[in-house]
């Protein structure tokens, strides 16, 4: 089991100065909660969870640097939605996506399913360790910039290995483009997400190879 | 209550009737045949996850949770197969997989779902070498002992908390092998019904604090009782070994308490081993020193002697069992007395019709009630067994709830229409007015503490008459409910143990009208408040600030430790047996008073409780019918109150302090750690 899965157990987690006095959505947050809000009749508002704990996780990204859910911010979503706020922190330690704990600025997040690791994940994972600095699943550098986690299928398996950086794929990885990456990123740079190497979305690489006398065609 | 559809399966080859809509395992138990079950609960919603009920549904490709799976017409059901014996094993198998093997530590052990289902239906050996997980404790409070490790994720207490106690505070975070049953953040559950928690929990992962690693459960002497430290008249079984009582657990009663139980009457027996009064004391010289029984009755008599009976008074507390209120009654009566009362809270009850003091509705009666108000009264901190029944109906049937008095969380939505009494005038103008018209049957609960104050009888009054108004006092409902807040209220006021012809009350009584008074566990005033220069005997099992002022202490035996007879607040009378002896010289209270009747001189005409059982019936013949409700009668008279005399004096919570409210409560332990434990601010505390 990953440190991260059982990050809600730290018992010390209350103590730890990260977790912030108090939380109020800000302005972009509210107009997407609105947006949110208006897919639900006001009595199945609490449908609503997920998406909103997903928007405080990005406020608390363009914060402070760290995508996380602090506990205070679970307990506004519960007032916004009229639910307990049991409810929320259920919904939120249930999934792995929402991180309970800071984070660094980059979640790397690394597919370790079969077809990745096939394709060369354990390279991936390795050039995260030594390009990032992270010692390994679960742990954040110490500069603060990278967090590395390993994930279940991205269900890209046809473009893989996959590595996740906050909401942005990179297919086709190896070792050597995983570590240019992650390099870029520490400049502060977004390379473009996709396949990094050049191909289009998923087709075969070095350009089609079927449908290439299509007849009447030329 | 509409037909309910009913349609035939047949279960094991044995066709059953069963409404529509039922569920496999209600199918399977009413044809007899027994499912085991961790998760599913007959009073919680249905979880559907421990996967031990599985049975095999004739045409289904897999065994289905028998829990949540609906029955249909001609559907047949096999409950004993080698598919089912398999599934459960199997099931079995993985719940033990990270069970730990402690059960000779476990305080489960011997009455543990768990163990026995392992014994009945799970393999006789373990096919695991892994390491088992294990899963750090919680704390939730002083009275629930956790050991995570041991729980199963059933569910059951996450459920019990959000639907029947209504404190939605405990939930199952994580997912998969790092589930976790926690509060999260780290506190005591602010409910008054935690300690249920102990009993639906199917393994030890819940088990009580104060009961730790106290015995086995077939160790111990069981004896079927009631709890009088709330008026519900809750059934409970005391759990003794030798002279301790060791546990009280509720038992099934479907009309009175189900099968909850309030913490203050199941935690605070620790109270009968602290502050006891366990031999008689008198007072000489200004100082109280022990004394025998002779002495105390001679000190009574000399000082009763050549006392006209106008000068002598006596006065019942909360806790008293009818059986010593109907004697103390006859004795004052046989020295010429008529100063009585019960109503040591001052409340201005009016004993003149049993439908002025009783929850008429009965406690059922709430379950097909369609409106309520609620005057003066916290019924979560008053009655919470009570308080999660009408939280039942609120959620089930959105019944709208009103209140008038102090904002509390009662667990359920209240539309709050006033502070004060005057209030009540105004309701039927108002827009809940509109939905208590329109409600078939219309409830009014009143609080005794909304009676305890100088315009009570006006309150009284007002409530009666919102009642006439609403049409709610008639032959097939009254829906007039007073709420009464100790087990013995209700007895003294059906034995009429109130001021007489010419006999003064409590305030005329306490205020010099009296020489001598004799306190039958009364202990709800001041002890200030009585004359200095009257000679007060205290009759009482506790040590409580009363004993203090006291001339003449007899001590008293609580009710877990006599035979008595106690009627709830809606007038159901029930009977309470020994579970222990009283400790030291301390008696049966009736048996005290029957002995100061032979010494004063005017023998009471009983001396077996079989006699002063007869004597309870010839006083009110309501005595003769143990746990029955007599049905609801026409009632014409109204109370003696002018409605129009209400105070302006907002209404003041009666419960402000749930752990420590009577005197057993006070002198546990247990509970003083709960009071601190959920005090809510301590300038609030001190009173």
């Amino acid at each position: 089991m990953t440190e991260a899965a059982t990050d809600h157990l730290d018992p010390n987690w209350r103590n730890s100065r990260a977790e912030p006095d108090s939380f109020e959505f800000d302005a972009e947050s509210e107009a997407q909660i609105a947006k949110i809000l208006a897919r639900y009749p006001e009595s199945k508002k609490a449908s609503g969870v997920i998406p909103l704990l997903y928007v405080v996780q990005k406020q608390m990204g363009r914060q402070t640097g760290s995508a996380w859910v602090p506990r205070i911010a679970m307990d506004r979503v519960g007032d916004r939605l009229g639910m307990a706020p049991i409810r929320v922190y259920e919904v939120a330690t249930f999934y792995f996506m929402f991180n309970t704990k800071p984070i660094g600025r980059f979640h790397l997040q690394v597919c370790g399913t079969t077809p990745c690791m096939l394709r060369g994940s354990d390279d991936v994972f390795q050039a995260c360790k030594d390009a990032a600095k992270v010692q390994g699943y679960g742990h954040t550098s110490e500069d603060g910039l990278f967090t590395m986690t390993e994930v279940e299928c991205l269900g890209a398996c046809v473009n893989a290995p996959i590595l996740q950086v906050d909401d942005d794929y990179y297919e086709d990885l190896d070792y050597d483009r995983t570590v240019q990456l992650i390099e870029a990123l520490r400049r502060g740079e977004r390379p473009a997400p996709g396949s990094t190497t050049g191909r289009q979305t998923s087709a075969p690489e070095g350009g089609p190879l079927t449908l290439l006398d299509v007849p009447g065609g030329d | 209550m509409s037909e309910v559809k009913l349609i035939k399966v047949t279960v094991d080859g044995k066709e059953v009737e069963v409404p529509l809509g039922a569920t496999a395992l209600q199918a399977a138990e009413l044809a007899g045949a027994e499912i085991p079950r961790f998760c599913y609960h007959e009073r919680l919603s249905i979880a559907g996850n421990c996967r031990m009920c599985l049975v095999e549904v004739e045409k289904a490709p897999k065994p289905v949770a028998s829990c949540a799976f609906p029955v249909m017409d001609g559907m047949k059901i096999i409950t004993d197969s080698p598919t089912v014996r398999n599934a459960r094993r199997g099931v079995m198998e993985f719940l033990l997989i990270n069970h730990p093997l402690d059960c000779p530590i476990c305080d489960q052990g011997g009455e543990c779902d768990l163990q026995d289902q392992a014994m009945a239906y799970g393999g006789d050996s373990s096919r695991y070498h892994e390491n088992k997980r294990s899963v750090t404790d919680k704390y939730l409070g002083p009275l629930i002992k956790t050991i995570m490790t041991r729980c199963i994720q059933c569910t059951r207490c996450v459920r019990f908390a959000t639907e029947v106690a209504g404190v939605p505070e405990l939930g199952a975070v994580g997912r998969g092998e790092a589930m976790e049953i926690t509060t999260y953040v780290e506190k005591a559950l602010s409910s008054e019904l935690s300690g249920n928690l102990i009993d639906i929990c199917p393994v030890g992962a819940l088990t009580s604090r104060p009961y730790a690693f106290m015995t086995r459960p077939w160790e111990l002497t069981k004896t079927d009782s009631i709890d009088v430290l709330d008026a519900m008249g809750t059934n409970i079984r005391v759990d003794a070994r030798g002279p301790d009582v060791l546990r009280i657990l509720p038992r099934v009663h479907e009309e009175v308490n189900e099968e909850w139980m309030a913490d203050r009457g199941r935690f605070s027996f620790d109270a009968l081993k602290k502050r006891r009064l366990d031999r008689p004391w008198i007072r000489e010289g200004g100082k109280l020193r022990a004394a025998s029984w002779p002495e105390a009755f001679g000190a009574i008599a000399a000082k009763f002697k050549g006392l006209p009976g106008e000068r002598i008074g006596a006065v019942a507390g909360g806790l008293a069992d009818a059986e010593s209120i109907v004697a103390l009654k006859d004795l004052m009566g046989a020295l010429g007395s008529s100063n009585l009362d019960c109503r040591e809270d001052g409340a201005a009850l009016d004993g003149s019709n049993r439908a002025f003091y009783l929850f008429n509705s009965g406690i059922t009666g709430i379950d097909v009630a369609d409106a309520v108000i609620i005057i003066g009264s916290n019924p979560r901190l008053e009655a919470p067994v009570l308080n999660s029944r009408i939280r039942r109906k609120v959620m089930n049937n959105r019944m709208p709830v009103a209140a008038i008095g102090p904002r509390a969380d009662l667990t359920y939505p209240v539309q709050y229409l006033g502070d004060g009494p005057a209030a009540i005038a105004e309701v039927l103008g108002g827009a809940f007015g509109e939905v208590l018209r329109n409600a078939k049957r219309p409830m009014i609960l009143v609080g005794r503490g909304a009676l305890a104050r100088l315009d009570g009888a006006a309150v009284l009054a007002a409530a009666w008459g919102l009642a006439q108004s609403l049409n709610a006092v008639r032959e097939d409902w009254n829906g007039f409910n007073l709420l009464h807040t100790q087990g013995g209220q209700v007895a003294a006021l059906d034995l009429g143990f109130l001021p007489g012809q010419g006999g003064k009350g409590l305030g005329a009584m306490l205020g010099g009208g009296v020489d001598a008074l004799w306190l039958l566990g009364a202990d709800a005033f001041d002890p200030a408040l009585i004359a200095p220069g009257t000679f007060v005997i205290y009759q009482g099992h506790h040590g409580d600030r009363m004993a203090g002022r006291a001339d003449v202490i007899l001590p008293g035996a609580t009710y877990l430790e006599k035979d008595g007879t106690y009627v709830s607040t809606e007038g159901r009378v029930q009977r309470g047996r020994r579970g222990v002896f009283p400790p030291g010289e301390a008696r049966e209270d009736w048996r005290i008073i029957r002995a100061a009747s032979e010494l004063l001189g005017h023998p009471l005409p009983y001396d077996d409780l079989f006699g002063v059982r007869s004597r309870l019936v010839g006083a009110n013949p309501v005595f003769e019918r143990v746990d029955e409700l007599p049905p609801p009668a026409v009632v014409s008279a109204i109370p003696a109150g002018d409605a129009g005399a209400v105070g302006s004096e907002p209404f003041v919570p009666f419960i402000t302090n749930y752990y420590q409210a009577d005197v057993m409560g006070r002198a546990s332990d247990v509970m003083a750690e709960c009071a601190r434990t959920h005090a809510p601010t301590p300038a609030m505390a001190a009173e």
